[in-house]
């Protein structure tokens, strides 16, 4: 039996920053050392990973590249706290060890055929971005991909260039925000949620799926309602403070549930009556 | 397989048998109870209510290294519980028998605990039946317990006077009575039918009780219920309910380096910490102690047993005992009930 508590060494090949500031995001793209781990490592989008370092300790980051992209992993940090700081330090070629994969993931497969819109905000897209890439790289599997996405201002957006393709691409439908009002910025200047009835999805064969602060979630909530979205139709991520990753530790259950292990993907209809998974 | 007797003066040589194990037994240390391993069969005190601190630490220790590492090495060496060794604990109650028996189902749910379970492999329990109930605050027959419990338990013993009956019940039961053949008797007649009216008795002198009947399903109504507020506005957030309970099992993990060699360890963590569940954020979605009040009578009560089909709590009574502004886990379930 292998055990679950012992992370796979893996080495840093790419790392860049997404956003600056204190609260900055760092994405890596992370290779196992030894190469037969990927025989047996099978991820889908929406899992994590614990990814830490020996000396530091370990937190739970989801798996922000598609198992569609090969020979890789992408993980995208923002430094908030000891691990994350530390694991900042870190450039292409340096060690890091990798635990997983960890947790659920969106239903791809019942989704085949469905239109898809995602809302994301800030470092909520690090999540959804699996599910877009799943889609491009299996496209006639999809209806239309429309891609929602805001952040305080165009420096704290993640993923620019990518964001720059796809508005380019013509296989989605791509809407930006930020926050405040700035020079040569080309589209919305709003909230996410208010993009969101800008951009006012068909609910009809649709699954919205959100991820982002809990203030902009909880307004995505009701504004998907107000579209005629069923809470079947909504999904979310939930996330907590995790120690083991396998519903061992305790801590990040909410009622019931455990975050680590029956999440950290939720349809709204699943805990849309767990107060806990709101506060 | 029959009931054996063991006189109470062979006691010493069966522990003396046992030794060559790793062998925990109940061992008074100032005016505490603790469950360790001995050296010396005089050491064990077997004449004992409860102990303060349950056995739980034998198989899931207070802090216990998962792996190490040498700074700059990229190896981890994991730690192997075998080393450890066969593991006998002998005099334990039965109410943290089946505080095993509940555990179990946590670690060994879909990713199995290899640390725990390998333990739990290794370790034989000797039960040790309560003719008389330890604490005026047990009720261990309200959630489907018994003083003369069995559940979890490989034998058990029952103190019959001037020896115990010796009543195996596993496999690893009876390879222990097979060992100890030489120390064992044949039970006297109808010992069995007195152990049995015994239990009666003393299930009999239990004198705390709650109908546990509808309340998982009725606490995660009560949710902004006044009660919590009620309830924990006393409380200290020491913790020491939960590091007393044989059925707490959360832990925290930390990493630790001195001079370059390192581990990672698992610790008991406590549900009652304000750090137990603050994210890097600083946002804390449990703030008070009503909301982590909460989540330690809902674990236990409600959401344990909704994936375990079984409630969380032996009813030792040691966290009433103990907790040091008198925080009563039955009252606050009267009070859940009453609500």
């Amino acid at each position: 039996m292998k055990n679950p508590y012992i992370p796979y060494e893996a080495r840093i090949l790419e790392a860049w920053y997404e956003t600056p500031g204190d609260r900055c995001i760092k994405t890596f793209k992370v290779a196992f050392a030894d190469e037969k781990v990927w025989d047996t490592w099978n991820h889908r989008p929406g899992q994590c990973a614990m990814v830490g370092i020996p000396g530091v300790g370990e937190s739970m980051f989801c798996i922000s590249s598609s198992p569609t992209e090969k020979g890789f992993l992408r993980f995208s940090i923002m430094k908030v706290g000891k691990n994350t700081s530390a694991i900042h330090e870190l450039e292409a070629g340096d060690t890091i060890y990798v635990r997983g994969p960890l947790g659920n993931w969106f239903p791809m497969d019942e989704w085949k055929g469905k239109n898809i819109v995602t809302i994301g905000g800030g470092i909520g897209q690090a999540p959804l971005r699996p599910v877009i890439q799943y889609i491009r790289d299996n496209r006639d599997d999809y209806g239309e991909l429309t891609v929602i996405y805001g952040a305080r201002t165009s420096a704290d957006h993640c993923f620019k260039d990518e964001f720059q393709d796809m508005m380019a691409c013509g296989d989605c439908c791509c809407h930006l925000a930020v926050d405040v009002e700035e020079e040569n910025w080309p589209h919305f200047v709003g909230f996410v949620p208010q993009l969101l009835m800008e951009v006012s999805p068909s609910p009809e064969n649709t699954i919205a799926v959100t991820c982002g602060p809990p203030i902009m979630i909880k307004f995505v909530l009701q504004n998907l309602e107000k579209l005629g979205f069923t809470p079947d139709q909504i999904y979310t991520t939930l996330e907590n403070r995790m120690k083991c990753g396998i519903g061992k530790c305790g801590r990040c259950n909410v009622g019931h549930i455990y975050i680590c292990k029956d999440g950290p993907v939720f349809s709204y209809a699943q805990i849309k009556d767990i107060p806990e998974a709101f506060a | 397989m029959a009931a054996k007797k063991l006189s109470k003066e062979k006691v010493g040589e069966v522990l003396q048998e046992l030794s060559k194990f790793r062998l925990i037994t109940p061992v008074k240390s100032d005016d505490v109870v603790i469950f360790r391993e001995i050296a010396d069969p005089q050491e064990a005190f077997l004449d004992y209510g409860n102990s303060t601190v349950p056995p739980k630490k034998v198989v899931f220790p207070q802090t216990e290294t998962l792996f190490r590492f040498t700074l700059g090495n990229p190896e981890l060496r994991e730690k192997n519980v075998e080393e450890e060794g066969t593991t006998v604990i002998f005099g334990l109650r039965p109410c943290d028998a089946r505080a095993m028996s509940i555990v179990d189902k946590l670690f060994s749910w879909d990713f199995e605990d290899p640390y725990y379970l390998k333990r739990r492999e290794l370790t034989t329990l000797v039960g040790m039946a309560c003719v008389q109930p330890p604490s005026i605050n047990c009720f261990c027959t309200s959630l489907g317990g018994s003083p003369f419990g069995k559940e979890g338990l490989d034998v058990l013993l029952v103190d019959m006077g001037d020896h115990y009956l010796f009543q195996s019940l596993t496999e690893k039961g009876g390879r222990l009575e097979e060992m100890l053949s030489s120390y064992l008797e044949e039970a006297p007649a109808g010992e069995e039918e007195k152990a049995s009216s015994m239990e009666e008795e003393a299930k009999a002198k239990i004198i705390r009780s709650i109908d546990p009947q509808g309340i998982p399903e009725k606490l995660p109504s009560l949710w902004e219920h006044p009660l919590w507020k009620r309830v924990s506005d006393s409380c200290l957030g020491c913790g020491i309910c939960t590091y007393l309970c044989p059925t707490c099992h959360c832990f925290d993990v930390q990493d630790e380096v001195e001079r370059g060699e390192g581990r990672r360890a698992r610790m008991w963590d406590s549900c009652m910490f304000c750090e137990y569940t603050l994210h890097a954020s600083g946002h804390n979605p449990r703030p008070t102690r009503k909301e982590r009040t909460r989540n330690r009578i809902s674990h236990k009560y409600s959401y344990y047993p909704k994936r375990f089909d079984v409630i969380a709590c032996v009813g030792c009574g040691r966290c009433i005992n103990l907790c040091p502004v008198n925080i009563d886990i039955l009252e606050i379930l009267e009070q859940v009930v009453e609500a």
